[in-house]
């Protein structure tokens, strides 16, 4: 623990995450306006995706860590991603 | 291995004077091996609590026809007999009990990682417990939708559903803290020396638990909040007046509910592995294989909930993905029973208590999974699903395994946790007892099952008249068995505490250490020089 080094992050590098986050979220409501029939729902899922990767990125010191926690997370999500794609298989086919 | 072991006897934990007295020494304690035997006792209390209720449900089913109860009664005491063990006993099941006191011991640390929360995870347990408690005795009556809570009539009882989900909420945020608390302990407390493939099988097999507990339970807590919100918010998730899916509810329930059953199996199954290899007195073999299958067997047991929905009215294509996955999940299970298997072989066998029941457990186990394997198959299925088949199943799988397990672990590490030995000739003696009875009781309900005869109804028709006297018999007959192991054991602790520190001639480190152990477990954290089950050193 001792020799573990903890990253220091810039007040640039917060300001710029802020901002994005920002941009995102009125990225988020503005889309809704524009019609793009089942796609709206996929439009705002990807923006929150983004959003939930940049925090987990930058807020969340995932880039700054060892590698073995970038790889944990993104088992989890793999996982989650799978379980939903199968029951899809459900959902398309019935 | 290298380390201060028992040069001279400390106080135990049992006996160790803190900042508290009487039970809140206890209640207030955070040491792993005194929030283990809180588990424990809670757990058996539960546990005997379910079995009362399931003598009276097969008391009910001695011949056909109203006996005992009716059928509201028998609908509200075969949901809390379910919540009651699936929830309160076997989901805590070996982690929280076991789990908690060997794993700090087994790789060689003072405790788990995060002692508080190992203590506010216990009184979470405790608290969901009360709720459910309160939800059976209040409102308008105990919920009477069977453990599995199913939309949309959980949405449309009138019994008091709401409580009672609520209770099972709480419970899942104590099953991730101790999850989430092994994972770190496993991770980061390791004694200098001991890599990942270094640690006993327990272990592997509580770090494939954690992880699904970790990851699946998060899924049917927001599942129970979705069924709260339908029920006082009317939102309608699940309700198809209101355009919602009742088959999105059973996908979000059994996406937590299988794999809980491995949250139940995979300890026991690391628990067997110990018992066989100390009992065999040989190195385990396969090590590596079996480490795997716990992460296979918990990587796709997660992926295989589908195979409880094969008659809901899901797609045919989703049914095939679901079956051929499932039968994935045989192959991690043999892996270990082969393992198992071929560690007795050529080995030095010691007939002890903990090494038949492991025995017991292995012969049940395979009819539990051979039996899975009609109910993996679609085509087999659809004949057999909502039958007692399934029943018989369930029990062969979580009674017959990680229930055996859990008792195999008990009578195994009972001199290390308590130092004292019970009567080996009652242990031996109960367990045949309960072997029998066990069977008796669950195998006439595969008959049943085939003849078509219906589960959760309190009724029959007179030709399933027999099977059901036969299994009515085996209830008693497990019941005085488990009274004789019980009231064994618990004699037990009333007898002279000896120094038993390695009654069994165990390799890993909690034989090392004297029984019951010190506070602290070890005086001087050991060095770990080599596998953990080999011979050259005792």
């Amino acid at each position: 623990m001792s020799e573990h080094k903890n990253h220091i992050s810039s007040y640039k590098s917060h300001i710029v995450v802020l901002l994005s986050l920002i941009m995102l979220t009125i990225l988020t409501v503005t889309i809704t306006s524009v019609h793009l029939g089942p796609f709206n729902t996929a439009a705002a899922m990807l923006i929150a995706s983004v959003k939930a990767a940049i925090v987990l990125l930058y807020f969340m010191h995932l880039k700054f860590d060892e590698k073995i926690y970038r790889f944990m997370v993104t088992l989890v999500l793999a996982i989650y991603a799978v379980v939903i794609i199968i029951t899809f298989f459900d959902y398309l086919y019935r | 291995m290298t380390g201060n072991f028992t040069t001279h006897r400390m106080p135990s934990y049992l006996e160790q004077q803190g900042k508290y007295t009487g039970i809140r020494a206890w209640i207030l304690s955070t040491d792993h091996k005194r929030i283990a035997l809180l588990y424990l006792y809670s757990q058996l209390f539960f546990f005997f609590a379910g079995v009362v209720m399931g003598i009276f449900m097969k008391l009910e089913l001695i011949a056909p026809g109203q006996q005992i109860m009716g059928p509201q009664t028998y609908n509200a005491l075969f949901t809390v007999h379910g919540l009651t063990m699936i929830f309160l006993f076997i989901i805590p099941g070996l982690a929280a009990s076991f789990g908690n006191f060997m794993i700090p011991i087994m790789i060689g640390a003072k405790d788990v990682a995060f002692p508080k929360l190992n203590l506010f995870s216990w009184y979470l347990f405790i608290l969901g417990a009360i709720i459910i408690l309160v939800g059976i005795f209040t409102g308008d009556g105990p919920p009477d939708t069977g453990w599995t809570f199913y939309a949309p009539y959980s949405l449309k009882t009138n019994t008091n559903v709401v409580l009672t989900v609520f209770g099972a909420f709480v419970l899942g945020f104590s099953s991730i803290l101790t999850g989430l608390n092994f994972i770190v302990t496993i991770h980061r407390m390791r004694a200098p020396g001991m890599g990942f493939f270094r640690m006993p099988l327990f272990i592997w097999s509580l770090y494939g638990t954690a992880w699904i507990q970790l990851l699946a339970t998060p899924v049917v807590g927001i599942t129970f909040l979705m069924v709260v919100a339908d029920r006082l918010l009317h939102i309608g998730f699940f309700d198809p007046a209101q355009g919602g899916d009742p088959i999105l509810y059973q996908h979000l329930f059994w996406i937590y509910s299988h794999p809980a059953v491995y949250i139940m199996i995979l300890p026991a199954m690391g628990a067997i592995t110990e018992i066989i290899t100390t009992f065999s007195h040989r190195t385990v073999f396969g090590y590596k294989a079996i480490a795997m299958s716990s992460l296979a067997i918990a990587f796709v047991g997660y992926l295989v909930w589908g195979h409880h929905m094969f008659t809901s009215g899901m797609s045919e294509t989703a049914r095939l993905v679901f079956s051929f996955l499932t039968f994935l999940v045989a192959i991690p299970s043999a892996i270990k029973v082969f393992n198992w298997t071929a560690t007795m072989y050529k080995g030095s066998i010691s007939l002890e208590p903990p090494f038949w029941w492991a025995m017991a457990f292995i012969f049940i186990f395979m009819i539990g999974g051979l039996t899975g394997l009609v109910l993996g198959s679609v085509s087999t299925d659809v004949h057999v699903t909502d039958t007692m088949f399934v029943v018989a199943h369930f029990h062969y799988i979580v009674f017959g395994g990680a229930g055996l397990a859990f008792f195999a672990a008990l009578h195994y590490w009972y001199p290390k946790m308590f130092g004292k030995m019970y009567n080996k000739k009652v242990a031996n003696r109960g367990l045949l007892l309960l072997f029998i009875g066990f069977n008796l009781l669950y195998f006439p309900m595969f008959i049943l099952g085939m003849m078509g005869m219906p589960r959760r109804y309190y009724d029959y028709l007179p030709e399933f008249a027999t099977p059901n006297l036969i299994s009515t018999i085996g209830s008693w007959v497990l019941g005085t068995a488990l009274v004789i192991v019980v009231v064994n054991l618990l004699r037990a602790k009333k007898g002279t505490p000896e120094e038993i520190d390695d009654p069994w001639g165990g390799r890993t480190l909690e034989w090392k250490i004297q029984s019951p152990p010190w506070i602290e477990n070890f005086e001087e954290i050991p060095t770990v020089e080599h596998e953990p089950y080999e011979l050259t050193e005792k």
